[in-house]
């Protein structure tokens, strides 16, 4: 079985000014999104109200569960406390209700199930996370950027360092902005989805730098852009096959992973399809635009050294 | 050409014996436990304190399944399990009774706890479970209360001080400045001098009502925090203790707490399971603050001293071995000024001490006290709970820059450590202590455990199915390596004690998902060296060789990223990190060498092979 008969070189670069006035247009709305909207922080960041229930007898989690999702709560934690009979319950915070309002709709919904339940305590929790997670993760988001740009100068040259870390910030403000403009809910492993795709985009576009610089070497008389064009689709099968098999893995998670892994895949999904069109769109293009040349890549040879490298 | 010397081989034999070595106490559970340890040094827990407690138990008609005592270092532990936790909060509150007997006093911390139910052998091979987050396991839950009355003591003690040098400054005579209860008192001579205070006063310090007063032939002043300074106090107290415990508890090195404000004054703890839980109880509510006095040794006061009588501006503070030192009450400085505290060893008399490092301004005051008071003592006094305990008293020989300054004094080790952390964590706003303790279950639904978990196993039998049916023999090395790298994975994170949370299993299974871009990368060059008439040896040689380059690259920044992760992230994005981390490494070492491995042993001395196991190699036509 192979997927990929391809004859000819794929002339991906030919549409590459149109996509990316696109993806320009694409961040700027995510950006604007981001801060016009602001993201549906989950109880994590919120905080919220927490109540401890005593039950008669062992206290039924899974109905209490079922209770409090039918009052249309999605971001809550129904969780034993100290004995079978005591439970603590905590919700996020409701635009409309405060505390007290919100735990004495909560208990009739319980007390419908249940006459013997009683309320024990009810009170206001704060946030989980601090205010420093913000400012670590901008500081993380530039280490990133500062680190790979640095590194890829090095290994590979500085125009495909800054293309690469372009199109890897470019990923990580589209997911952001997704969550912003549907108001989905940002939770910490939402998060943590964000940030695994900041490794994935950058590892995709280096794979398709790493064909650019070899075929450099290889196609001494081929253009810029030809080269581009090839390497992307030397490599296309790989692509596919390798994101195929991811996306199998977080599809799996999207379906069957229950409303914990849910909204993670979902940053996974979004960050996975635009870390494979940024990183042929947007870092490869880049490169070109910002005038990659043989040069640039391929160390010319030293005079006493061997004549030509193998090709 | 694609062979192996058998040490290669045995290098991977060997991780994967490890690998299941260590990743098999996952799969035993976990049960309650109730810990006992010393509250004091002077406690010793031996084997006496476990046939104690089970005896108190038994006479409670309470009986564990299970009872072991463990020494770790000096410090002994007393574990008990229980086989559910309804009995195992009737043992504690039994056990808190019978060797607790003065509540205000406790020679002993007694915590609930979850213990690994691990065989005995895998534990003495050091093989431990991971840490199973608040969400999958459940844990132990605090509630701590703030002592708010403390938090505004200690503002207006610093208030105090404040007044008495605004006073100074301006040159207004005063007779006394001092905190009286709740409020700032100065007292005067004279009506003029009050007045011209109040004016001053008011000037500098506009957070403080001042009100005159009169008392006898005093006249007085009363300073009290406005109520928008009192909640702004009582706020930033309850900040500063939030901090202080996440320092603490970071520093224990328990992974994934919550630690969150609940109402107005109270802070909760929460810690997963199979930590030493004693000892984070110890730890939590503890305040330690450093400051450093100048004393006074001149014959005046060694005769005041002798006669039991403090003189005036000075204080009298107990060392270790319970003898009287007056200092002077100005204070030179305090743990603000620190940057830095670890626990170290004298070099000449290796006596265990607390290296402290000082800011750059803590440095300099350091600097001028010491070269202005050579000679004479100065004394370093460690506040614990409230109490002032003068730690060493070490006479002044030489000017001391650089802000490195050594504690010895009768130390132990443990206590070393321990202070160290306590310095190096912060000081608490205000003292606080647990009111509740409670174990509680796993905050997610076992369903949607279960959920979670299955999820990420049809994920990766999808991958499985598909990469054999692509690749063939060389799509089931493949799925060999990535189970190696799971196992592998799972080793690791147990080595290191990892808390594992479902965020985490899909960290792993993400890991999986993306490690499967080093086989892809390996077997499409594969393909490639074929499809461009390379014999198959050489093919899988080549293959091997330049998929190596690219892996490599775009290994190693993901693995950049990782660590900005683990450098800048806390709590929930740090564990994720860490999987993230050593993922890359895992699945680097097997793709390369792991599958790589498998490929020698198959193919490796077949010298005339016609043909390889990797699908279908597709060629153009010449053109």
């Amino acid at each position: 079985m192979e997927f990929f008969r391809i004859h000819r070189t794929i002339p991906f670069m030919r549409h590459a000014l149109i996509l990316n006035i696109i993806s320009l247009l694409t961040f700027l709305a995510a950006v604007f999104f981001i801060a016009t909207r602001g993201f549906h922080l989950s109880i994590e960041f919120t905080g919220g109200t927490v109540m401890e229930v005593h039950y008669e007898q062992s206290a039924p989690v899974a109905e209490i569960r079922t209770a409090i999702d039918a009052l249309g709560y999605t971001d809550f934690q129904v969780q034993n406390f100290g004995t079978s009979q005591d439970v603590m319950i905590r919700l996020p915070v409701h635009p409309d209700e405060d505390t007290a309002a919100q735990s004495r709709t909560v208990l009739s919904a319980l007390q419908a199930q249940h006459p013997d339940v009683q309320l024990r305590r009810v009170e206001f929790v704060g946030p989980q996370v601090g205010q420093e997670l913000l400012h670590n993760g901008l500081m993380a988001l530039l280490f990133v950027v500062v680190g790979i740009m640095i590194y890829l100068a090095v290994r590979f040259e500085w125009k495909l360092a800054a293309s690469c870390a372009l199109a890897n910030l470019h990923d990580v403000v589209i997911i952001l902005g997704f969550f912003a403009f549907f108001q989905w809910e940002f939770s910490l492993s939402v998060l943590a989805g964000v940030l695994a795709v900041l490794g994935y985009s950058v590892n995709e576009s280096v794979v398709v730098m790493d064909r650019i610089r070899e075929n450099f070497r290889k196609q001494r008389k081929a253009s810029v852009r030809e080269i581009i064009n090839t390497s992307i689709t030397q490599n296309i099968s790989r692509t596919v096959i390798t994101h195929g098999s991811t996306q199998m893995m977080v599809l799996s998670m999207f379906f069957f992973g229950g409303p914990t892994l849910h909204n993670f895949s979902l940053a996974l999904t979004i960050g996975i399809w635009f870390g494979i069109y940024s990183s042929v769109f947007v870092a490869a293009a880049l490169a070109m635009w910002m005038g990659i040349k043989r040069e640039d890549l391929v160390k010319p040879i030293k005079k006493d050294g061997p004549e030509v490298e193998l090709g | 050409m694609n062979r192996y010397p058998l040490w290669k081989y045995l290098i991977v034999l060997a991780a994967v014996l490890i690998g299941v070595l260590y990743t098999l106490p996952n799969l035993y559970g976990e049960s309650p436990a109730v810990q006992i340890a010393g509250a004091k040094t002077a406690i010793k827990v031996d084997q006496n304190t476990l046939a104690r407690a089970e005896q108190a138990l038994e006479q409670a008609g309470l009986h564990p399944t299970a009872g072991s005592f463990e020494m770790n270092g000096p410090v002994g532990t007393v574990r008990l399990r229980f086989d559910s936790t309804d009995t195992q909060l009737k043992a504690k509150d039994q056990l808190e009774k019978t060797l607790n007997p003065d509540p205000q006093n406790p020679d002993y911390t007694i915590a609930l706890n979850l213990m690994s139910a691990s065989p005995n052998w895998l534990t003495a091979l050091g093989a431990h479970p991971m840490y199973l987050g608040l969400d999958l396991r459940g844990g132990v839950h605090f509630l701590l209360q703030v002592d708010m009355q403390g938090a505004l003591t200690s503002r207006y003690d610093s208030m105090a001080g404040e007044a008495r040098t605004t006073l100074r400054d301006a040159k207004i005579k005063n007779e006394d400045v001092e905190r009286n209860q709740q409020s700032v008192r100065a007292t005067f001579a004279t009506e003029a001098d009050r007045d011209a205070a109040i004016d001053t006063l008011r000037r500098a310090m506009p957070e403080m009502v001042f009100t005159p007063g009169q008392s006898g032939d005093q006249w007085l002043v009363d300073g009290t925090l406005s109520p928008a300074a009192i909640t702004q106090v009582q706020d930033n107290a309850l900040k500063q203790n939030i901090q202080t415990l996440h320092n603490r508890i970071n520093e224990l090195g328990v992974a994934e707490p919550v630690i969150q404000q609940q109402g107005a004054d109270r802070i909760v703890v929460q810690l997963p399971g199979v930590q030493d839980v004693a000892k984070a109880k110890d730890i939590l509510g503890r305040t330690a603050t450093l400051e450093i006095h100048m004393v006074d040794d001149s014959p005046t006061a060694t005769a005041a001293l002798a006669s039991g009588r403090v003189p005036f501006g000075l204080q009298r503070y107990d060392d270790r071995d319970g003898r009287p030192l007056l200092l002077r009450r100005q204070v030179i400085l305090t743990g603000e000024n620190l940057q830095d505290a670890q626990p170290g060893r004298d070099q000449q008399t290796q006596q265990p001490t607390v290296n402290l490092t000082l800011d750059s301004k803590g440095a300099r005051i350091f600097r001028d006290v010491t070269r202005d008071n050579i000679g004479k003592r100065m004394a370093i006094v460690l506040f614990e709970n409230g109490k002032g305990e003068v730690v060493t008293a070490p006479v002044i020989r030489s000017e001391i820059p650089g802000g490195q300054v050594q504690i010895s004094g009768s130390m132990t080790a443990q206590e070393a450590a321990d202070v160290a952390l306590l310095l190096r964590a912060g000081s608490l706003a205000a003292p606080m202590h647990i009111i509740e303790e409670r174990t509680i279950g796993p905050s997610l639904g076992a369903a949607n455990i279960k959920q979670g978990f299955d999820s990420t196993l049809y994920g990766f039998t999808a991958i499985a199915i598909f990469i054999i049916l692509y690749y063939h023999l060389f799509g089931l090395f493949s799925t060999l390596g990535l189970s190696f790298n799971v196992l592998l994975l799972l080793a690791v994170l147990s080595m290191l004690q990892a808390t594992l949370t479902l965020p985490g299993i899909a960290a792993i299974a993400l890991t999986l998902g993306m490690a499967i871009d080093a086989n892809v990368l390996i077997n499409e060059r594969i393909r490639e060296e074929l499809r461009a008439g390379l014999p198959p040896q050489q093919a899988i040689h080549l293959g091997f060789d330049r998929a190596w380059a690219t892996i490599f690259d775009s290994n190693l920044t993901s693995l950049i990223v990782g660590v900005a992760l683990l450098t800048f992230g806390t709590g929930p994005v740090r564990g994720f990190a860490v999987v993230h981390c050593i993922g890359i490494l895992t699945s680097m070492f097997s793709s390369v060498v792991g599958v790589r491995a498998l490929a020698n042993l198959w193919y490796g001395r077949k010298r005339k092979l016609k043909t390889i196991s990797i699908g279908q190699v597709w060629k153009p036509k010449q053109d």
